[in-house]
């Protein structure tokens, strides 16, 4: 094609100024590249230290505050009387899950779920000598509550299966150990609101990196916290779920909270406030990168500028001789796009280099967060996206200057 | 038919700076094979009246027909694909494209209309440097050339296509003696021996005598 031979040499002909205007174009992909892939590598841990202590759905017995129907009216025994009762307080109700082990089974037959783990929960005093911390106690069958929350990875000390292995175990978080200066094999001693007490012994310790859990929540097993509750074999008060895909979350939640009448949430509802720090960081990402590609367009549409103007003569001897508009917006558009096609390419390559020294820089150590690199997220798609962004901003850029050039009244020229 | 070129009643006006009527009420006809140089003062048209020929410019009343072909009217694109059969162009400043060679520059009228193969083109391109004594130049970048051998080079690169016609614009105006001559020869060879229209622009009386004939600009019209 001759069009592209004749891009070709200008391209070749003018070396400095062609690898000037790549490299706008290099940069700005690579710090795309760089920006897109730890912002995303942030989101993603982030996520992952989300769902390291939110189930997927968790369904659990709320305490329902539905004052709509009341008694008073009986008292007056007189239909036509109005009654309005103020401040009411709210019945005593106990906050388990009613036939538990029925909607277990019918759970773990639901295609869309993966694991079921059925829990009491109770808020609790720690006692150990003259210390009282308050807290909040699961009991739980620790085999499906670690394959909900993936606990193995999660363990400081000890391992889950302890809780099996050991009468009375409890395996606690870590800062509460702290706090409570206990090690293994120490015994604490657990006070439910209802005023009961209970010994345990000290099995394993755990750290999500989350320190409001760290700090306050334990792990005994299932049979313990009924029995600390006081409470029989049936007595549950919230199921965690792990669906096949977490994406389906949200309908799925609405889903079963319809068919089993509890409150069911989803982890996406459960914190809203990360996945929206999520976006923040998404679009700011974006805007950077954009910002960045539209200088880089910007430097492409000058040097296009500069190299038409040089090229008034050219054009018009070009047209002269037979090449009609299209070819000349073909040679100077190809040139454009060449710069940025392989300017983009470069760009992959270094934010590509960027973001694999950044995620082998270690980050600050630090005993609430799980990391010991910079998080970095190497997707396809961000390679794929930087290099369609990279040939579309020169394509526009190299547009409006090409479609000049083949505007150009060779007569005018010629005539000199 | 035996007219290479055919003019019916051209006008035209330029409207810049001032209202000006350029070339008024010209009709002529060029026969095939006849060298017609066209000469006149400067400001009399006759450059004007060639880029109308041209079909460079388009802004004009009246008929132009080249080849029994009439080009007033025809689109854009068409008229491109018209210039690069049918005409060849010579310019006063040689306008070479510099960043190719002098064969490369041959060539791109012909990679242009795509009716050879690029072996069949370079061969053909060739021949053409060698006719101007200018094949031992092939290889050398344009700009590397001097005057009198980048103007052979340009009317090599207007013959490439086989056009039959050629317009040059003032083709001796850069040219020293020696190269004028080298250039009218050419010019007188290609139109009684290949049968080539030629219309040249100039105001070299000298490089007009050997003509057929002459056709002279007078304040816009005809003067014969």
């Amino acid at each position: 094609m001759v069009d592209t031979l004749i891009a070709k040499r200008h391209l070749m002909a003018n070396k400095k100024q062609t690898l000037v205007a790549m490299l706008g174009v290099t940069f700005g992909i690579a710090m795309f590249i760089l920006m897109i892939s730890f912002m995303v590598g942030v989101n993603q841990f982030m996520e992952d230290t989300m769902l390291s202590s939110t189930p997927d759905i968790h369904i659990y017995n709320d305490i329902k505050t539905d004052y709509t129907t009341s008694i008073a009216g009986e008292y007056f025994n007189d239909p036509t009387a109005l009654v309005l009762v103020h401040h009411p307080k709210p019945k005593q109700v106990t906050l388990n899950i009613k036939n538990a082990y029925g909607i277990i089974n019918d759970l773990k037959r639901d295609p869309d779920v993966r694991y079921v783990s059925p829990y009491v929960s109770s808020q609790v005093f720690y006692n150990y000598g003259p210390v009282q911390i308050n807290g909040s106690i699961d009991g739980v069958n620790i085999l499906d509550e670690a394959k909900i929350f993936d606990l193995a990875g999660k363990m400081v000390e000890g391992v889950p299966e302890n809780l099996l292995s050991f009468d009375k175990g409890i395996i606690m978080g870590r800062g509460l150990a702290e706090k409570l200066d206990l090690g293994m094999g120490d015994m604490v001693t657990l006070t439910t609101p209802q005023g009961t007490t209970m010994s345990f012994r000290v099995v394993g310790l755990y750290a999500i990196g989350i320190s409001t859990i760290d700090n306050t929540r334990s792990y005994v097993s299932l049979a313990s916290g009924q029995q600390l509750l006081a409470k029989d074999r049936s007595y549950i008060t919230d199921i965690n779920l792990k669906l096949r895909s977490n994406k389906t979350a949200r309908v799925k939640a609405i889903e079963l909270a319809k068919k089993y009448n509890y409150k069911s949430d989803d982890w996406e509802t459960a914190n809203s406030s990360v996945l929206a720090g999520n976006i923040v960081r998404d679009t700011l990402t974006y805007v950077v990168s954009i910002t960045m590609l539209v200088v880089a367009g910007f430097g492409i549409y000058n040097i296009m500028n500069m190299t038409i103007n040089n090229k008034m003569k050219d054009i018009a001897i070009l047209k002269a001789q037979g090449f009609a508009g299209k070819d000349i917006v073909r040679i100077f558009l190809s040139q454009s796009l060449f710069i940025g096609f392989f300017g983009a390419i470069m760009g992959e390559i270094l934010g590509f280099l960027l973001s694999y020294a950044l995620s082998r820089v270690p980050f600050p150590h630090n005993d609430f967060i799980a990391l010991k690199f910079f998080p970095v997220e190497f997707n396809p798609a961000h390679y794929i996206f930087g290099l369609a962004f990279g040939v579309i901003t020169p394509f526009i850029a190299g547009l409006m200057p090409s479609l000049k050039a083949s505007r150009i009244d060779p007569v005018a020229i010629l005539r000199g | 038919m035996n007219e290479a070129l055919k003019v019916d009643n051209l006008n035209k006006y330029f409207h810049e700076p001032e209202d000006f009527h350029v070339l008024q009420d010209i009709s002529f006809s060029v026969n095939k094979g006849e060298f017609v140089p066209v000469i006149g003062k400067s400001g009399s048209g006759k450059s004007t009246l060639l880029y109308l020929l041209s079909t460079l410019d388009t802004d004009y009343t009246g008929k132009i027909t080249i080849n029994d072909v009439l080009v007033t009217g025809k689109k854009q694109n068409d008229l491109a694909r018209f210039r690069n059969e049918n005409i060849g162009f010579v310019f006063q400043f040689h306008f070479l494209l510099p960043e190719f060679t002098a064969l490369e520059n041959v060539m791109l009228p012909a990679l242009k209309l795509g009716r050879y193969s690029k072996e069949q083109i370079e061969e053909n391109a060739m021949a053409k440097l060698r006719g101007l004594q200018m094949d031992s130049f092939a290889k050398k970048l344009s700009s590397k050339l001097s005057g009198g051998q980048q103007q052979r080079v340009a009317i090599a690169r207007a013959l490439v296509n086989d056009p039959s016609i050629i317009m040059a614009d003032e083709p001796t105006g850069n040219l020293d003696s020696v190269n004028t001559g080298i250039v009218f020869d050419i010019f007188r060879d290609l139109s009684h021996n290949k049968g080539i229209t030629i219309l040249t622009v100039t105001h070299d009386l000298d490089f007009a005598k050997g003509a057929d004939r002459v056709i002279e600009m007078l304040d816009g019209k005809i003067s014969i």
